[in-house]
């Protein structure tokens, strides 16, 4: 099956067909002669992918090592955040995966039959992007793969499973086991996307044990046509799931995924038996509705992370890298980021526009922004699934106030959902000497805002910043901008215009203000009116200038 | 920056209160009204290093039973 015929299939595939979909298995490389890779990613789930894309449109060749040779079976991921379709939207799938998916931004929670709180993820207007979507991850695979599958400086190896490693200062020997025997290839350097159970963090001796959470979660995936809104409906204590709680998520194709705590004594091979499930499912439903079972998963998890991403010229990122729990769609999401995060620094370098100080900028943030979320999740995870008898008395009183005090329903902790990082304390940062009224900050990501264009064209913000950096400039601006290499200058009341003053007003900027903003659309930098080498300083200082401590 | 010395209150009322507020209730009761009674004085108080300080007093005032104390 070549290339286009693929893409070809994956474009008018249905879902059943995505799942079934038998990627072609490559054949072992005819040369003994072990072959040499600059790029080799391990892993084509969402993260493996998503990296692989970015490097590509960079103009780096990438060989990707996948050891299955199909897409993702059941919905997995499933909840994907604002950031992530910004990310996706500058590697060219963003509206795709929006199309598709099924948009919310509502989350709701219950006590009993009570709704006790209610949360708006994005509550103002002037985003392009909502604060999720809810998409299968075989269709947000299968829209990355036709995607990557464009490049032709790209390869994939289905059916090829990393068998060992031998890293060195300058790249690493990769031992790659396929159907018809193993061989050896060279690589300068390995991006490991290669999710929770990594082959390469094990080949490596990396193994870390982390937190393991004992209680146990089932995932049914049922069609129906059903009432429900497009939102985040999370039970604690339904009457019918008692004692434990239930989340529902609506999903593309009429599909929806409950989630339903299980204990840590539930079985996980009775649990998955549909004789078990269904009864589960009609005390929701209702004893006479009509739906059908997709797929079903008993999961338990662990919150752990490796101590460095940045292994010499071996990368971790996603899963490999890190785990959550699933409660706030931390997992995937955050390990897109990773990939964004990754790809520009890796380009810089491979380029030699940066040294290797560049990539030990993506560990630390990548590390901080890795502990956030475990921070975050196991919080969650520890309101869901009370550890001691203390702590589920503190968690009943919570749910009891929430009813009447509103104090109490910011505790009511069902899952906090992702956000992107905030990077206040990265190397690449040049804190700030003017003063700021925004909530916008150095290190975050740039806010999305609509600005329309000469033309009168609409457009947004984050659709405008280039690939490598750009200054965004309040006109007036310095006329020497353009004279810096590698610098995109957008100008505000220039060629694009914020008619409402809503970005003004989200980064308080005022004429002469300039915001320096990275590649992956975090800002580094920003003053009231910059000189010319304050500006290249801070442009130099994030493109890896700097020395680590 | 926690406060424990005598302030102007009527501490035997507010003690004789705060016992009658439990009245009739079985231990499991008592201990989640006492759990609600912390959050929501805790909100009024509204100062969290107030509130830390308090937990770590709280802690550390606790007399030493047998499962606390080594083999």
């Amino acid at each position: 099956m070549n290339r286009a015929l693929i893409r070809s299939t994956l474009r008018g595939a249905s879902a059943a067909e995505l799942q079934a979909m038998a990627l072609p298995v490559a054949p072992r490389p005819a040369s003994a002669q072990p072959q040499r890779h600059p790029v080799v990613v391990v892993g084509a789930g969402p993260v493996g992918l998503s990296l692989a894309i970015d490097l590509a449109q960079r103009g780096r060749p990438v060989l990707l090592l996948e050891a299955g040779s199909s897409l993702s079976t059941g919905s997995r991921a499933l909840c994907f955040a604002k950031r992530t379709l910004e990310i996706w939207d500058r590697l060219g799938v963003g509206q795709r995966m929006v199309d598709k998916g099924v948009s919310w931004n509502v989350g709701r929670v219950f006590l009993q039959t009570e709704q006790v709180y209610e949360f708006n993820l994005l509550p103002e207007a002037g985003h392009e992007r909502p604060a999720f979507i809810n998409l299968q991850q075989y269709y947000c695979e299968a829209y990355l793969l036709e995607r990557l599958l464009q490049f032709d400086s790209v390869q994939v190896r289905w059916g090829h499973q990393l068998a060992g490693i031998e890293a060195r200062s300058d790249g690493a020997t990769l031992t790659v086991q396929t159907a018809e025997g193993s061989y050896c290839l060279e690589a300068d350097w390995v991006l490991a996307c290669d999710g929770s159970r990594s082959s390469l963090r094990r080949l490596m001796g990396l193994e870390t044990q982390g937190r393991v959470f004992q209680d146990r979660f089932l995932i049914a995936d049922v069609k129906m046509k059903a009432q429900f809104p497009a939102e985040r409906w999370f039970w604690f204590d339904p009457p019918f799931h008692p004692g434990q709680s239930v989340l529902l998520h609506r999903q593309s194709d009429d599909v929806w995924r409950i989630d339903f705590q299980l204990g840590w004594d539930a079985d996980p091979e009775q649990e998955k038996q549909p004789e078990r499930i269904l009864p589960r499912v009609r005390a929701l439903l209702g004893q006479d509705a009509d739906f059908s079972l997709e797929w079903a998963s008993v999961y338990t998890f662990a919150c752990r992370r490796m101590e460095r991403f940045v292994q010499g010229r071996v990368v971790f990122a996603g899963d490999a890298a890190h785990g959550v729990s699933p409660f706030g769609a931390r997992g995937a999401n955050s390990g897109v980021q990773d990939a964004e995060n990754l790809a520009w620094k890796l380009d810089a370098v491979l380029g030699g526009r940066a040294g290797p100080a560049l990539l030990d900028s993506y560990g630390l943030e990548r590390e901080f922004a890795a502990d956030e979320n475990i921070l975050n999740s196991t919080r969650s995870t520890d309101f869901i699934t009370p550890k001691s008898a203390a702590s589920r008395l503190f968690r009943d009183a919570v749910l009891g106030l929430a009813r009447d005090h509103p104090f109490a329903r910011r505790i009511v902790n069902s899952g906090r959902l992702s956000v992107p990082a905030v990077l206040s304390h990265s190397p690449l940062n040049t804190p700030d000497v003017d003063h700021f009224e925004a909530s916008q900050r150095v290190g975050a990501v740039l806010t999305d805002a609509p600005l329309s264009a000469a033309n009168g064209q609409a457009s947004w913000l984050l659709r405008e910043l280039g690939a490598d950096f750009t200054a965004l400039a309040f006109a007036p601006a310095p006329a020497w901008l353009a004279e810096i290499d590698g610098l995109k200058t957008l100008v505000i009341g220039g060629q694009l215009s914020d008619e409402a003053g809503l970005l003004a007003r989200r980064l308080d900027a005022r004429g002469g203000t300039v915001y320096l903003v990275r590649p992956d659309q975090h800002v580094c930098a920003r003053w009231r009116a910059p000189t010319r080498e304050q500006l290249a300083a801070a442009l130099a200082r994030a493109q890896g200038q700097w020395q680590p401590a | 920056m926690l406060h424990t010395e005598a302030r102007d209150l009527p501490y035997d009322e507010l003690y004789e209160a705060l016992i009658a507020s439990h009245e009739g209730l079985s231990a499991e009761q008592s201990h989640l009204l006492n759990a609600r009674l912390v959050l929501l004085l805790a909100n009024q108080i509204g100062d969290a290093q107030v509130l830390r300080a308090a937990f770590s007093a709280a802690r550390a005032g606790l007399p030493a039973t047998a499962a606390q104390t080594p083999q």
